[in-house]
């Protein structure tokens, strides 16, 4: 167990020291009845003890660097070292927000031709990069619904979210101040269309969806879908999570959505941070443009610029432009890849999916039995009378070295599994996986009791959620 | 380009496996109309060497805080990162791992946001701080929507002397809630505490406030809480966390909330982000908080670990009814800070803010000495930024000065439009006695020559 950073400190000792002040330089009398002459109680430690205790902590994570992480709606595919090393020059890290067009032509020339890029591969009329996540993506988009209905005066309270969709869906929408109506999905897992039809009334504002959906199948009535929606006035939004499915292959402005949003973090290989920094990009038709948050990039003759000018804009998300590091990340996975090797790499992705699929289908259970996209939800309830829940399985997963895939969602599926392996994990990878999972149903039935005091291997075993919340402890309390 | 793994000999394997003859057939079931036929806009990518050549290439078309010397501020500053941070941010157990859903093999980046939190909370003198924000902006717009929830009132006040901008991104976040903004006048610089007193009722859920200001002032933290009698109606501070190690903690003056933009911690200024969002709160109101929040427990052996706690807030679980639909946060930012804050510890956070002060009125002294620039704010105190009125073009001043190689500052028109020709200076930790001493001559010089330059 590593100490807590707390616990390395010892009054006066230092890591980092500061050039001299000089002595002239005073402090102003004016400020000295705010001053508090007490110091902060943060550690006293030495630049060696941060290395050895951050570098302790790093080595107890688990990352896509060290193996395989099928987790499905998160598409933690490989990071190339290429965007990090990027990202890290100067030209774009030391750059200050309230720099003038003139001096950030670089920074916007990646901009709008990475939105060039985007557009392509989605087929919408324009971007703005300034969400951080996919979450304030989706909120971009559902204020704009919101101000789309405010500004044509028709008053609609509600938005429909299928029973598949990821929980940021409706968190969403009520923080938009809609009620959510819950639709459920068909047979095929797909959207439930009469149910479509009787929901969509004019009293909604439209309909949020992920195509592929979460259980990583293609809808087959999304065109027939986006044609109720709008038969009724309303908009139709796009969660970007599941786009690593169909780069190239289908294009959700070409389905009929209005809104997209895109999590560079996931489709375009920026690195997730152990939960961020992402960017959620949004991109809108053009009936919509006027409607982005500000500023957006625009070019007048070769020269770049911020444009505040949206007469029907829903304001701003983020304090400056967005995650703009992020962005640099992406731009250049896409110009490394280009348009075409993204295509490629949703059509590995999906015959990653497939392979997998159909290998473990019979050791566990396939709900929907049908042609996989970039992911498939696998149903752990058949190793319920041993005992074993999917908690269970998943535990032991990381005893064999691979990640958990997500679990008991969508809400959906029975104890589900739902894999994602992406486009970088070879084969053989693919093949050990398969023998991983084969072994733990096989445990599952022989040996249940191993499954439930799994995992063993990892530098803790199962903790305590309950406590955490019985008996708070959420920051350290002892003396520094 | 070269991305995925797969040998020719490796798809067709699989191929045979599923029964397919091609790659393509694994998409029949996409309708024709919904399939992406326009072929020749697709285009091939380039190699990393090319890439990297084409990157430098539009990297050298921007210029950064070293082209110029750099007195910009507005809630991003150009401040001392040591070394050590990006080491540590480099490494891919950190930045390639997933959010922490599976805490057996995280305890890396749970154990670290435990002591983050510690060390925010500790920053701002409050009792709980979360795993972050996307920003400071939307920490600040979080913190309204959780001061609706919690008290189920509909009012917010907010003083005008908050960062423009940021008011926008609260606006923009309450659009469709049933809410009412109203706006507390400024006076002299500060916010006007009696038209405060009077727009107060029992009808406000909270007073949002920034310390230091958006105009680099410090405010009576003590006279607003004061005036906030309704036992209900919530103090909400968005603070700066390096002043907050030098002046009064706002936790200590009685807020209830606590936000702040933490950039300032270690993380570089990247054209305004990823940056960081602080976010601190009492005890007693965990259950409205927004974002994810890590808390200390046992394993099945007894040994001590982290988790993700009080999760039944969160929209992976409660869907519409989550206090927010934050899902992704700043995590890997969370580093930079954690680091950045054990590296400069406790003297040397201190020894931050108290230079970044005495450099500033080192500064504020010499240019309003000058015959051409007045303090915009005379009897108003303030931490590392500060505002001068120019008597004449202070757009043609900061014109002159870019061309002199400094980035002299922001012009408050573009938010303020009554505040003419104030000019808002920001000094930290790394500029020099003769950085100063050039600018101030500079200043001078073009004040001389009437602004003709």
């Amino acid at each position: 167990m590593e100490r807590l950073i707390f616990e390395y400190s010892e009054p006066g000792r230092r890591a980092i020291g500061l050039p001299l002040c000089d002595e002239q330089m005073e402090r102003d009398p004016r400020l000295n009845r705010h001053v508090d002459d007490r110091l902060t109680p943060l550690p006293e430690v030495s630049e060696q003890d941060v290395m050895r205790h951050y570098v302790s902590l790093s080595t107890l994570n688990y990352h896509v660097d060290k193996g395989m992480y099928p987790l499905g709606s998160c598409t933690m595919k490989y990071n190339p070292k290429v965007n990090e090393t990027v990202a890290r020059l100067e030209g774009f890290s030391h750059v200050h927000p309230y720099s003038a067009d003139e001096d950030i032509q670089g920074l916007l020339a990646l901009m709008f031709d990475l939105e060039k890029e985007l557009k392509v591969i989605t087929g919408m009329d324009k971007f703005t990069f300034q969400p951080s996540a996919g979450a304030q993506g989706e909120l971009a988009g559902i204020k704009i619904f919101r101000k789309y209905f405010d500004l044509k005066g028709e008053k609609r309270t509600k938005i429909i979210v299928p029973d598949s969709a990821h929980g940021t869906n409706p968190a969403t929408s009520a923080m938009a101040g809609f009620d959510v109506i819950t639709i459920p999905s068909n047979r095929q897992g797909g959207v439930d269309l009469s149910a479509l039809e009787e929901a969509m009334t004019e009293e909604v504002a439209g309909l949020m969806l992920t195509n592929p959906n979460t259980l990583g199948l293609f809808d087959k009535n999304i065109l027939k879908i986006a044609a109720i929606v709008h038969e009724k006035g309303g908009l139709l939004y796009y969660d970007g999570a599941n786009l690593n499915a169909c780069m190239g292959l289908s294009r959700p402005g070409d389905m009929g959505f209005d809104i997209v949003h895109l999590n560079l973090h996931k489709t375009f290989s920026t690195p997730h941070g152990g939960g961020g920094p992402g960017s959620g990009p949004i991109g809108v038709k053009e009936h919509l443009k006027a409607f982005l948050p500000v500023p957006v990039v625009e070019k007048k003759g070769r020269r770049y610029y911020l444009d505040y000018d949206l007469e029907k804009s829903i304001g701003k998300l983020h304090g400056f432009f967005g995650n703009i590091g992020v962005v640099v990340k992406a731009y250049v996975y896409v110009k490394k890849l280009g348009t075409l090797g993204l295509r490629e790499a949703s059509r590995m992705a999906c015959l990653n999916a497939n392979y997998l699929q159909k290998k473990l289908r019979k050791k566990y259970h396939l709900e929907y039995d049908r042609l996989c996209k970039h992911e498939f939800v696998l149903s752990g309830a058949k190793f319920k009378k041993y005992g074993v829940r999917t908690l269970d399985i998943a535990k032991r997963m990381l005893d064999y070295g691979v990640h958990a895939p997500t679990v008991y969602f969508p809400l959906i599926v029975d104890e589900a599994l739902m894999i994602e392996p992406t486009e970088t994990e070879s084969k053989q990878t693919l093949d050990r996986f398969v023998d991983i999972m084969t072994a733990i149903a096989e445990e599952a039935r022989k040996n249940p009791d191993l499954l439930h005091e799994a995992p063993l291997t990892t530098p803790v075993s199962r903790l305590d959620e309950a406590a955490a919340v019985k008996e708070p402890d959420l920051v350290y309390k002892g003396d520094l | 380009m070269p991305y995925t793994p797969h040998t020719e000999k490796d798809i067709r394997q699989m191929l045979d496996y599923l029964g397919y003859d091609s790659v393509d057939r694994l998409f029949k079931d996409i309708p024709a109309k919904a399939r992406f036929k326009k072929e020749r806009l697709l285009q091939p990518g380039i190699s990393e060497l090319e890439v990297m050549r084409l990157m430098k290439e539009l990297s050298a078309k921007n210029k950064t805080v070293d082209d110029y010397i750099c007195f910009m501020g507005g809630g991003a500053y150009d401040r001392f990162i040591p070394a050590a941070v990006d080491h540590i941010l480099s490494r891919p157990e950190f930045y390639t791992a997933y959010t922490p859903y599976q805490p057996e093999v995280s305890q890396g980046t749970l154990q670290h946001i435990y002591e983050f939190q510690t060390m925010i909370a500790r920053i701002y003198g409050m009792e709980v701080a979360n795993a972050s924000m996307y920003d400071g902006a939307s920490a600040l717009a979080e913190a309204a929507i959780m001061a609706l929830h919690t008290t189920k009132r509909k009012k917010l006040l907010i003083s005008s002397t908050v960062n423009p901008y940021w008011i926008r991104v609260v606006e923009s976040y309450l659009y469709g809630f049933d809410a009412e903004i109203v706006m507390i006048d400024e006076k002299g610089g500060e916010t006007d505490y009696e038209d405060l007193a009077g727009k107060l009722d029992d009808r406000t859920a909270a007073v949002l406030l920034q310390y230091p200001n958006a105009l680099g002032i410090v405010e009576e933290l003590q006279k607003v809480r004061d005036r906030i009698t309704d036992a209900k109606t919530l103090f909400i501070v968005m603070a700066d966390p390096v002043a907050s190690v030098f002046i009064k903690k706002p936790g200590d003056c009685g807020a209830d909330i606590v936000v702040g933009e933490g950039q300032q911690l270690g993380i570089p200024l990247s054209f305004g982000g990823p940056y960081l969002g602080l976010f601190t709160f009492r005890e007693k109101f965990i259950r409205q908080a927004p974002g994810r929040i890590i808390g200390m427990t046992k394993d099945r052996n007894g040994k001590r670990g982290f988790v993700m706690t009080y999760q039944t807030r969160e929209q992976h679980i409660r869907r519409e009814k989550a206090t927010s639909n934050i899902c992704t946060n700043q995590g890997l930012m969370t580093v930079a800070a954690a680091v950045y804050l054990s590296l400069m510890g406790k003297a040397g956070l201190r020894e931050v803010a108290e230079q970044s002060h005495k450099k500033a009125y080192y500064l504020y002294r010499q240019l309003t000495a000058l015959p051409g620039i007045e303090a915009s704010y005379p009897d108003k105190p303030f931490v590392n930024e500060f505002s001068v009125t120019v008597k004449g073009d202070a757009g043609a001043l900061k014109a002159y000065l870019k061309k002199k190689h400094f980035l002299a500052g922001i012009l408050l028109e573009h938010q303020y439009p009554g505040k003419k020709n104030e000019l808002l200076i920001a000094v930290t930790e790394k500029r020099t006695r003769d950085e100063m001493d050039a600018f101030v001559r500079e200043c001078a010089s073009f004040l001389k020559e009437g602004g003709e330059k």
